[in-house]
C-alpha cells in the first residue's frame, strides 16, 4: 500500500543548502519565505498557540466564563486546591473523572491493539482472497462521525435494543448502569458486600471501594464502541508496518527452523515494535480526550460515572460557569497525558523487547 | 494448513459483520415504524404486521427542533470553505518550509512540531474566548476560520514539497518565473497527490468535527452541523426517541463522507498508514 507511493519521506539533506545557493535568493530574498508561511502561521498562533499559555493564565484567575477575564481576580493556586486537596464535591467530581478515564483508558488500549495487529496479521496473509473487502469493513467505522456511531451504538444498547436480542443473558440495563464492572464480577462469584473500611475509607473524596469497582457497565459499553470505532485505524497502520518487513526475513527464519508461532513472537513482533510503540502513544494520548462519545451518550451519567477529564473541561466552563477550574483540568489533563506517555515510553524501553 | 485458513476467514467474516452489520441495522431501522423496531431491535425486514416499510424517519428529519435540511447545508458550507482554506494555507507555508530560505524558518518548524501535539480540548476555553473577543461567536466567521488553521496539515505539505526536486525551481527562475508563479504554476500542479490527500483528510476530519462548532455557536441552532445538531437531538426528545428519524439522521451525517471514502479509499489509506510508518 505505501510501499510504492511513500507519503511522507524525509528530504535528502542536501536540499536545504541548496536552495540557500542558487534557490529562491535569486528571487526577492528572505522576506518572501515569511510572506508564504505567514497566514498559516498567524492563524496557528491566534488559535492554538495563544489559546495555550491563555489556559494557563486563566487557570490562576477566578474567571466564570461569562464577564470580560481581563476585570478578574487573580487567585494563585486556588482552582488546583480545590481539585486536588480542598474536600467538596469539585474534588470528588475530579477524581471520579480521572478514575473514569483511567479504567476507560486501560480497557480501550489493550482492545484495540490487540484486534487491531491480530487482524492486520491476518489479513498480511499473502494467499488470502478479498483483502480489500475486509480492509474495507474494518476501517469504514473509523472515518465516520464520531456522534453519529455514537448514536447508532446507543440505539444497538438500549435496553430494546439488538445487543440485549443477540446476547444470550437476561436483559441487560447497559447506559443506565452505574455499577462496576469488577464490582459486578464480585457479585457473580457470591461476594456482595464491599469490606467496610473499604467503603468508609477514602481518598480525594471517593471511597476506595469505588477506586477499584472497574468502569460501570455504562463506561463499559462506550469503551467497546470506541475500541470498535478506532480498530479500523490502527489496523492499517499495522498493515503497512507488516508490509514493510520484507519476505526475506521471513523466509530467513523458516530456513532456520523456526515455527509460524517462533517467526511471529522472535522475528515479526521484535520488527513491529516502533508501530507498536506508535500505536500505543497514539491510543493512549487519544483515549484520554474522549469526549464526543460521553456527551452523546449519557452527559456523564448515569452517577457520574461516565464523566472525564474533558467532559468536565466543558461541562464546567459551558455549563456551569466555571471557566477558570475548567482550565486548570484541562492543564491537569495536559500533566496526566504527558506522564502516561512517558512513562510507557519508559516501559517499553526497559523490558527491551515486546 | 488448511484448517488455520479456514479459522482465520471465520475470524476475519465475523469481524466484518461486527464493523458492517450496525450500518445496515441503522439503515433499515430508519425505513421501519417505531413499535417494529421496538419489537424487532434485530430485523433487517419491516414486519407487515406493524406497519411495513415507512417514511416515518424520514418525514421527522425536517421539523421546529429536528433541521436536518439547514444543518446539512451548514456542514457542507463549513466543510468546502474550512477545506479550501487550509489546503491553501498549508500549501504556502508548507512550500516555505520545504524549499525557501529565510531567517526564524527552524523556529517555525520546531513551533509547528509543538502545536501538533498539542489535545484540542486543552484549547476549549480560550478559543471560545478569542472568538468572543473577535466577535466571531454565534457566527459563520467563527465557526469556518478556526478549522482552517491545521499544524498537521502543513507538516504535511511540507513533507511532499520536499519530496520534489529544487532543479525545477531554479529552471522556473532562470526562464524569469516570480516566487508565486514558480510555486503556483510549477510546484503546485507537482504536489497533486499531496493535495489530494490533504484535501481527502481535511473534509473527513472538517465534516466529523463536534468539538469546536459545539463551543463556536453555542447559541446559534440554526447554525449547527450535523454532527452537533445530532448530538443535541436526543435531548430534544423526551422519553419516547423517534429512532427511525435519529438513525436516518446519523445516515445522512455518514453517507457523504462514505461516498467520498469509496472514490478516494487509495489516499485515506495511504495517509493513516503513512503517519504510522513515520512514526
Amino acid at each position: 500500500m505505501t510501499a510504492d507511493t511513500p507519503l511522507i519521506v524525509e528530504a535528502a539533506p542536501r536540499a536545504e543548502t541548496f536552495t540557500v545557493k542558487r534557490g529562491m535568493r535569486l528571487k526577492g530574498g528572505s522576506s518572501l519565505g515569511w510572506l508564504f508561511s505567514a497566514p498559516a502561521l498567524i492563524g496557528l498562533l491566534v488559535f492554538v498557540a495563544i489559546p495555550i499559555v491563555a489556559t494557563a493564565w486563566v487557570s490562576l484567575r477566578d474567571w466564570s466564563g461569562l464577564v470580560s477575564p481581563f476585570e478578574t481576580e487573580y487567585v494563585g493556586f486556588e482552582k488546583y486546591n480545590e481539585l486536588l486537596f480542598a474536600d467538596g464535591v469539585r474534588r470528588t467530581d475530579f477524581a471520579l473523572s480521572i478514575r473514569n478515564n483511567f479504567y476507560y483508558v486501560l480497557f480501550v488500549v489493550p482492545i484495540q491493539t490487540t484486534l487491531a495487529f491480530v487482524l492486520a496479521v491476518i489479513l498480511n496473509n499473502k494467499f488470502l482472497k478479498g483483502k480489500g473487502f475486509f480492509r474495507t469493513s474494518y476501517y469504514f467505522p473509523s472515518i465516520t462521525s464520531s456522534i453519529a456511531v455514537t448514536l447508532i451504538f446507543v440505539f444497538l444498547f438500549q435496553t430494546s435494543g439488538a445487543i440485549n436480542a443477540i446476547l444470550p443473558f437476561e436483559t441487560i440495563n447497559w447506559l443506565d448502569n452505574a455499577n462496576g464492572l469488577f464490582h459486578n464480577v464480585l457479585g457473580v462469584i457470591g461476594i456482595e458486600d464491599p469490606p467496610v473500611w473499604m467503603v468508609e475509607n477514602e481518598f480525594m473524596g471517593v471511597t476506595f471501594w469505588q477506586w477499584i469497582a472497574g468502569p460501570s457497565v455504562a463506561m463499559f459499553a462506550i469503551i467497546l464502541l470506541v475500541s470498535w470505532t478506532s480498530i479500523g485505524t490502527f489496523m492499517l497502520i499495522f498493515l503497512a508496518g507488516l508490509q514493510s518487513i520484507p519476505e526475506s526475513v521471513e523466509e530467513a527464519a523458516k530456513v532456520d527452523g523456526a515455527s509460524t508461532f517462533q517467526t511471529f513472537r522472535h522475528v515479526i513482533v521484535p520488527l513491529m515494535k516502533p508501530t507498536i510503540f506508535f500505536v500505543l502513544t497514539i491510543g493512549i494520548i487519544s483515549t484520554w480526550q474522549v469526549f464526543d462519545q460521553i456527551y452523546a451518550t449519557n452527559f456523564g451519567g448515569p452517577q457520574k460515572t461516565t464523566i472525564t477529564p474533558a467532559f468536565l473541561i466543558y461541562f464546567q466552563s459551558f455549563r456551569n460557569s466555571q471557566a477558570s477550574l475548567a482550565a486548570a483540568i484541562a492543564v491537569l489533563l495536559l500533566v496526566v497525558i504527558m506522564v502516561f506517555t512517558f512513562t510507557q515510553r519508559r516501559l517499553i524501553k526497559s523490558t527491551g523487547d515486546v | 494448513m488448511t484448517v488455520r485458513r479456514v479459522l482465520g476467514y471465520v475470524v476475519l467474516i465475523f469481524f466484518a459483520l461486527v464493523f458492517i452489520f450496525p450500518f445496515v441495522l441503522a439503515l433499515a431501522s430508519s425505513f421501519k415504524t417505531l413499535p417494529d423496531i421496538q419489537a424487532n431491535p434485530v430485523q433487517l425486514w419491516a414486519d407487515p404486521q406493524y406497519g411495513g416499510w415507512t417514511l416515518d424517519g424520514i418525514n421527522g428529519l425536517n421539523t421546529q427542533s429536528v433541521r436536518i435540511p439547514r444543518w446539512a447545508i451548514n456542514s457542507t458550507v463549513v466543510t468546502v470553505i474550512a477545506t479550501l482554506g487550509r489546503v491553501f494555507m498549508a500549501s504556502l507555508a508548507g512550500y516555505a518550509l520545504a524549499k525557501m530560505s529565510y531567517p526564524g524558518k527552524q523556529i517555525l518548524f520546531a513551533l509547528v512540531i509543538v502545536l501538533l501535539a498539542v489535545p484540542p480540548v486543552i484549547l476549549l476555553i480560550p478559543k471560545f474566548l478569542i472568538l468572543k473577543q473577535l466577535g466571531m461567536l454565534n457566527a459563520y466567521t467563527g465557526l469556518i476560520l478556526p478549522l482552517m488553521f491545521d499544524a498537521f496539515a502543513v507538516f504535511l505539505m511540507k513533507q511532499f514539497f520536499e519530496q520534489l526536486p529544487d532543479e525545477l525551481i531554479e529552471a522556473a527562475a532562470i526562464d524569469g518565473a516570480s516566487a508565486w508563479q514558480t510555486f503556483s504554476r510549477v510546484m503546485l500542479p507537482l504536489a497533486a497527490p499531496g493535495l489530494i490527500a490533504l484535501t481527502i483528510l481535511s473534509v473527513q476530519g472538517i465534516w466529523n468535527e463536534f468539538l469546536h462548532p459545539l463551543i463556536a455557536v453555542p447559541g446559534a441552532p440554526e447554525l449547527a452541523t450535523l454532527p452537533l445538531g445530532l448530538a443535541n437531538l436526543r435531548a430534544s426528545f423526551g422519553e419516547a426517541q423517534p429512532w427511525n428519524t435519529i438513525l436516518a439522521g446519523t445516515l445522512i451525517t455518514t453517507i457523504p463522507i462514505a461516498i467520498v471514502f469509496f472514490i478516494f479509499q487509495r489516499y485515506f489509506q495511504q495517509g493513516v498508514a503513512a503517519t504510522g510508518v513515520k512514526g
